[in-house]
């Protein structure tokens, strides 16, 4: 069996000699507009992201501060579909792995199983449900670790050594560590017991950890990238294309390349 | 053998779960353990009946409608159960008592609620007032200028309303931005949900707390008649006050249950809040259950009068209860409403809220339907000065 596209990524980085960790840049599905999203998506490779998170827009994104908010709404009035999420996947045609985020609801209302087939043919390398704790959903949850598709799962710094043990088991591809209790969005520092949440989830698993929520400047970047493998960086990145369009996001994701690999600001 | 209640917690079939943000999952844990202490704590549910009894005025009296009654048939009786009665104007408080005590067992010392047409808000600001607990309501924009005397009582009682900007600033939004603000404050925060609906353990929980309602009814009822209503009938939004109803009723095969959704515009014109008539299952604020959506599964806008049952989803138990077939579920018009809302008022000199409105307004279109004798109970789950001044606007009349 070949290895997971996911895997085979972290290994690369983790090949490279020295500690270097992951940049991950989400981006919502059609925000501004389907076009410039395809851009966008193409761009954030070239700038130097190690992976990609794609949302898919939801009307009722109850775990998203305002920017995602709004992105997922304009992507909504653009138009923006499950079948258009995925066919712009396909388009872009990356050399890094993709990973979807959405919620629940426009998943099943797809179908839970064509779209993990679905997904997988786009070219997804792994899923992120924000509303989908693990245990809530057994059999969905059954049908996603059948399939191609990784099963990312998020672990908050509310999460109980009891759920803790559970929510890795059956995870894969990478813990996604919800750095501060709230929604998305950026935010002026980085919690002072990140290193504390980040020592918890790596004495419960050995699978890579990427920190998420909040990091929005290069500085919080460079000291995320100290403690985690990978830095996922979404509302900031977000309003840079919403309010400078590409050349703002280009310039934000190669400092923070640079900053997650110890050469940047 | 996998034990099914820990794997599928707070089911009702295939309906409810938890579906919410992982940071929440550890505060449902806690709820769920600290409940179930509770409903074992004979002290609890003493303290929670007296309140009931000396604060809100609990029990609530079933009264008979002789006018309206003749209007349905010949012989029929007609009785409202009076939740408009209830300290705060509506059977809402009933579950804000019941979880503000919960709060405190938790030492939580800060309240969030939502609130559509102002009631669950009126209710919730009001015991928080009663224990000294901060006090914020997520309020959609649209339904505070429905619903400005609501906004303004729950002021008076030291509540901080927030208004809800995003969406379709109703109640769906005031539900998410509530639970934006749990995701942001849990560890400090108690969220007291309105209705049935959300992640387990609130629909059941919600339902508990307000099953005194059928209750008291079923007891009253066979007291004073000899026998059971032949229909029970209460509307249902989110579906609290009709849970709280039917409950008691459940086991009674003989006895017909009635959910009256609202039909709006009409159920074909698109503009309704029929979740259960016209929706299908989805995950929405934490639970399975029937869904107004798109094809691409987007949460679909509501629209009703009533700004109570303005509402795209419904509970979990009423999704079940739907499939099963033990409920029979309807919808009546914006327009059936606003005719019974004046016909209740003109026949019998009470005034209900426009949500209770629903369920005297399909009793009045199914007249004939009954035989001498049967007794019909409606849920008059709240009253209607809220709705007098966009009534008036709404009929024209100058105020």
């Amino acid at each position: 069996m070949s290895e997971h596209p996911i895997a085979a990524r972290w290994r690369t980085l983790r090949a490279a000699g020295r500690r270097r960790a992951a940049l991950i840049p989400y981006l919502t599905a059609g925000h501004p507009d389907p076009a410039t999203s395809l851009a966008a998506l193409q761009l954030v490779q070239a700038a130097g992201a190690d992976f990609v998170e794609v949302g898919v827009p939801f009307s009722d994104p109850l775990a998203d501060g305002p920017t995602i908010q709004r992105s997922t709404q304009a992507a909504l009035d653009a138009g923006m579909t499950v079948p258009r999420v995925l066919e712009l996947i396909g388009h872009a045609a990356l050399g890094i792995p993709v990973v979807i985020m959405t919620y629940v609801n426009p998943v099943l209302a797809y179908g839970l199983e064509r779209f993990v087939a679905d997904a997988h043919a786009a070219g997804a390398a792994g899923l992120v449900l924000t509303d989908f704790p693990a245990g809530a959903d057994p059999a969905l949850e059954q049908l996603v670790l059948a399939s191609p598709l990784a099963l990312i799962r998020l672990i908050a710094p509310t999460t109980t050594p009891e759920r803790l043990t559970r929510a890795v088991r059956g995870a894969s591809g990478f813990l996604y560590l919800i750095s501060r209790l709230g929604v998305t969005g950026a935010r002026d520092r980085v919690p002072p017991d990140l290193a504390e949440h980040v020592a918890r989830v790596r004495a419960a698993s050995p699978l890579p950890l990427a920190v998420g929520f909040g990091i929005s400047t290069p500085a919080q970047a460079s000291a995320t990238a100290q403690l985690a493998d990978g830095v996922v960086v979404g509302s900031a990145l977000v309003d840079a294309l919403g309010s400078g369009g590409l050349p703002a996001a280009e310039r934000l994701i190669k400092d923070l390349a640079a900053a997650v690999r110890g050469n940047g600001t | 053998m996998t034990d099914i209640r820990i794997a599928t917690p707070g089911r009702f079939g295939p309906y409810g779960g938890r579906y919410v943000p992982e940071t929440l999952m550890g505060a449902l844990e806690e709820l769920a353990r600290v409940y179930e202490d509770a409903t074992r704590d004979p002290r609890f549910w003493a303290e929670l009946d007296a309140l009931l009894k000396d604060y809100v005025g609990r029990p609530t009296p079933v009264t008979e409608t002789p006018r309206l009654g003749a209007e349905v048939g010949s012989g029929v009786v007609v009785l409202l159960k009076r939740e408009d009665l209830n300290h705060t104007g509506a059977h809402k408080i009933n579950n804000t008592l019941g979880q503000v005590l919960l709060a405190r067992r938790m030492g939580k010392r800060r309240i969030i609620a939502e609130t559509g047409a102002g009631q669950h808000g009126v209710a919730t600001a009001t015991v928080c007032a009663r224990f000294a607990l901060e006090c914020v309501v997520y309020m959609g924009e649209a339904d505070m200028r429905r619903q400005r005397l609501n906004v303004y009582r729950m002021e008076l009682m030291g509540a901080k309303v927030v208004p809800v900007t995003s969406g379709t600033k109703t109640l769906k939004d005031a539900t998410n931005e509530a639970l934006r603000d749990w995701v942001t404050n849990v560890t400090t925060t108690h969220y007291i949900i309105g209705s049935v609906v959300g992640p387990d353990p609130f629909p059941r929980l919600v339902r508990d707390f307000q099953s005194v309602i059928g209750r008291e009814a079923r007891a009253q009822v066979l007291e004073r008649y000899g026998r059971l209503p032949r229909t029970v009938v209460a509307c249902v939004g989110g579906g609290s006050n009709a849970m709280g109803i039917f409950t008691a009723f459940l086991a009674d095969s003989t006895v017909e249950l009635v959910g009256v959704e609202a039909a709006g515009e009409g159920l074909a014109s698109g503009h309704h809040a029929a979740s259960l008539a016209r929706g299908r299952p989805g995950v929405f604020h934490g639970s399975l259950s029937y869904l107004l959506q798109n094809a691409d599964g987007q949460v679909q806008p509501a629209h009703s009068v009533s700004a109570g049952l303005d509402y795209p989803g419904v509970g979990p138990e009423h999704a079940y209860l739907k499939d099963s077939g033990r409920v029979l579920y309807e919808a009546v018009t914006d327009r059936q409403a606003l005719d019974a809302f004046a016909a209740l008022s003109r026949l019998e000199g009470i005034l209900p809220a426009l949500e209770s409105a629903h369920a005297v307004a399909w009793v009045m279109a199914r007249r004939g339907h009954w035989h001498a004798d049967d007794v019909v109970l409606i849920n008059l789950s709240g009253r209607g000065d809220k709705d007098v001044a966009m009534v008036a606007e709404l009929t024209g009349a100058a105020l």
